[in-house]
């Protein structure tokens, strides 16, 4: 018999996430999203997180809605989104490749990774590829100093990358589809 | 019989293939009809060995590692099941192991040994012990007890924890706060994602002790959203803590009251800054605030606030289950109980090591590192983050505690050791350390939001041989402008590197100039 780990939720699968599928936002999911947070104390990061979470970005037009609903101003809002480099005002590519810059990454060759990763994807950072499958970000570590170079794709991290391994994931990541368990 | 067989679940193991190696173990485990009990326990901080299987014999855990996926059926072969030790990637038992056997582990005692979602298993090994003794006592005597243990803050400015503690204890009463600040970001540091993925009960009794010692019955904890795993095994942890009675309107049963919440951060450095945390968590963008007053007296919502690092926090229950002196035995001078060492970048033997204060460096990356994982001579380290100073070999040899380290301008910080070879161009280190603060500046003050961006373009200018004795000197103004003139550590703290480069590396900075 085999004794998995049932003691542990669904949810907490250390599986990796696959494609991220953002569902189309509308004004009234954009305030739903906001009644369930909006009475907590400091409500605007879990807000913004929830958003960004349902609908893969930010949209505009969710502005003036937040700010309504937390009498701030406008220019309020814009100002905490456009302040946290994790909040994006643009749909992402399919996937989320997120590149540790931080020094213990540097000390085992991220800077040629670094190099390798936007000539394959041909993207800069910040940018999305052309086919939309890849949005390419840097990120200050990871918290995997020990086994650098880092990287995360979507909620998934991979240490030692090399330029070959990178290769491989992104092969894989634009060929197969899905699996589910 | 059953097979209990370890696989951890911490971030690093996963990001090297622990789960396709748990998959494959039961695959085997299936095709032999073995029943087998596979733990996803949390890691034991030896990075190099991960992912790091063990199996449980009568004379105690087995270890193997790394284990690939491509080694699972091949170790199975060799006697996997049965603890063989014969196979190259056997260790024998796990607690000989040097790496781990050498440390002083007081705070990461159950690291590694545990389910980190079973509150049994936390109990198992003096988990709560702490909060229980705490149920007993007045506030002050815990307050007393923490100061007594000369705890000192872990995240980097080592302020008594005690004195803070008790400054929140001596406001009047009404809404108090404790905040934790897991916002881990500096580089070459993971102990408070390992205390949160691995042993996420101990923070949690940690900030509830905190919370009777000072009159707080609301708690925060601030992590970074580049710990995802972090973050679902946490909540998942206060959910099971909220059920057993741990926390709530109810303690215990003691009638005290103690609520704890995670908040996630959104990917600004900045906001590991004790003040920002604060205004980013007021739902504010996360800009630093001007002290006096302390977040002591004037925290969160205006409100007497706590703000403690994790592993300050993490080691509290030890100390009120052990007494204060327990603690305080170990370290040097000023510098009391252990450190949490994070040994990273390039390194043959990464991990966390964690040994009371008064080590040396070099026995740090030597003795447990093995050297440089590329082989070559070990030039630089960085201690304390992205804002410490990158010292040279002369300094290897000074024992690791906080005045003796700010004696030659060297931060302890958050215990992390960055080791660099000798391929690396330091000039590219200085001019980096400048670029991080120009993307993570949060724009309060001058001369951290202009300072860096000219720090940048000087050293450019230095490195393109453009009137370099000029520019040095101009560097060098500029360092001090920023050191003496910037409202927060952040931009105070970030000419470090770049004086030590300059102090001890000048010629990479120069080297472009033929």
């Amino acid at each position: 018999m085999l004794e998995h780990n049932n003691h542990i939720d669904e949810s907490l699968s250390m599986a990796p996430s696959g494609t991220l599928q953002p569902q189309e936002w509308t004004p009234e999911l954009i305030q739903q999203e906001i009644d369930a947070l909006k009475d907590k104390p400091g409500a605007i990061l879990p807000i913004l997180h929830a958003i960004q979470d349902r609908f893969g970005y930010i949209p505009e037009a969710a502005v003036p809605i937040i700010a309504e609903a937390l009498r701030h101003t406008r220019a309020e809002v814009h100002g905490i989104i456009s302040f946290y480099h994790h909040f994006r005002t643009h749909p992402a590519g399919s996937h989320v490749v997120h590149v540790c810059r931080a020094e213990a990454c540097q000390a085992v060759g991220s800077r040629q990774l670094e190099a390798h990763i936007k000539n394959k994807l041909s993207v800069d950072y910040h940018q999305t590829s052309r086919d939309n499958e890849f949005t390419l970000e840097p990120v200050y570590c990871l918290g995997n100093c020990a086994c650098g170079p880092s990287i995360r794709v979507d909620d998934t991290i991979h240490g030692r990358v090399t330029a070959d391994k990178f290769d491989r994931l992104v092969d894989r990541l634009t060929t197969s589809t899905l699996e589910v368990k | 019989m059953t097979v209990t067989v370890y696989v951890p679940c911490d971030t690093t193991a996963l990001a090297l293939g622990a789960d396709d190696v748990a998959s494959l173990i039961e695959r085997e485990a299936e095709s032999r009809q073995l029943d087998l009990k596979l733990v996803r326990n949390g890691s034991r901080g030896l990075f190099w060995l991960e992912p790091l299987i063990e199996v449980d014999t009568p004379e105690g855990r087995v270890a193997y590692g790394p284990v690939d996926p491509s080694d699972v059926a091949e170790l199975a072969d060799a006697g996997l099941f049965e603890g063989e030790r014969a196979h190259a990637l056997a260790h024998g038992l796990t607690g000989e192991i040097p790496y781990l056997k050498n440390q002083q582990r007081l705070t990461f005692s159950r690291i590694g040994l545990t389910d980190p979602l079973s509150i049994d298993d936390y109990r198992a090994h003096r988990g709560f012990a702490g909060l229980e003794e705490a149920l007993t006592m007045a506030t002050q005597a815990i307050v007393d007890e923490v100061k007594n243990s000369g705890l000192r803050g872990r995240g980097g400015a080592a302020f008594p924890t005690g004195i803070k503690w008790q400054t929140v204890h001596d406001e009047p009463e009404g809404q108090k706060y404790i905040v934790c600040n897991a916002d881990e970001g500096d580089s070459g540091t993971f102990a408070d994602r390992l205390v949160m993925e691995c042993d996420p009960y101990m923070l949690i009794e940690g900030m509830t002790i905190a919370g009777l010692a000072v009159g707080a019955t609301q708690g925060y904890i601030y992590l970074r959203s580049e710990y995802p795993i972090a973050h679902r095994m946490f909540n998942e942890a206060l959910k099971r803590a909220y059920n057993a009675g741990y926390l709530g309107n109810d303690i215990l049963g003691s009638g005290r009251h103690f609520d704890l919440e995670v908040r996630l951060g959104a990917g600004a450095y900045i906001c590991g800054e004790e003040t920002s945390l604060l205004d980013s968590l007021e739902g504010k963008r996360g800009m630093v605030r001007a002290k006096p007053p302390l977040p002591a007296i004037k925290g969160l919502f205006g409100r007497p606030t706590v703000v403690n690092n994790v592993l300050s926090l993490a080691a509290v229950p030890f100390i009120i289950d052990q007494g204060a002196q327990a603690y305080a035995n170990y370290g040097m001078g000023k510098s009391r109980g252990t450190l949490a060492l994070q040994l990273a970048g390039n390194v043959k033997q990464g991990g966390l090591v964690e040994l009371a204060f008064g080590t040396t460096l070099r026995e740090l990356m030597e003795g447990f590192g093995g050297g440089t994982l590329s082989g070559r001579p070990l030039k630089a380290v960085q201690v304390g983050g992205p804002l410490g100073a990158y010292l040279p070999e002369s300094q290897w040899d000074s024992p690791i505690d906080y005045e003796g380290f700010a004696a030659f301008g060297g931060v302890v910080g958050h215990g992390g050791v960055v080791m660099f070879d000798d391929t690396v161009d330091m000039g590219e280190q200085a001019r980096f350390a400048m670029e991080f603060c120009s993307v993570e500046s949060c724009g309060k003050c001058t001369p951290c939001r202009i300072g860096a961006v000219r720090g940048v373009e000087v050293i450019d200018r230095i490195r393109a041989g453009e009137n370099a004795d000029a520019n040095l000197e101009l560097l060098s103004d500029l360092c001090e402008t920023m050191v003496d003139g910037s409202l927060c550590a952040m931009g105070g703290m970030t000419p470090f590197p770049v004086q030590s480069v300059m102090q001890h590396f000048p010629n990479d900075l120069t080297r472009q100039q033929a």
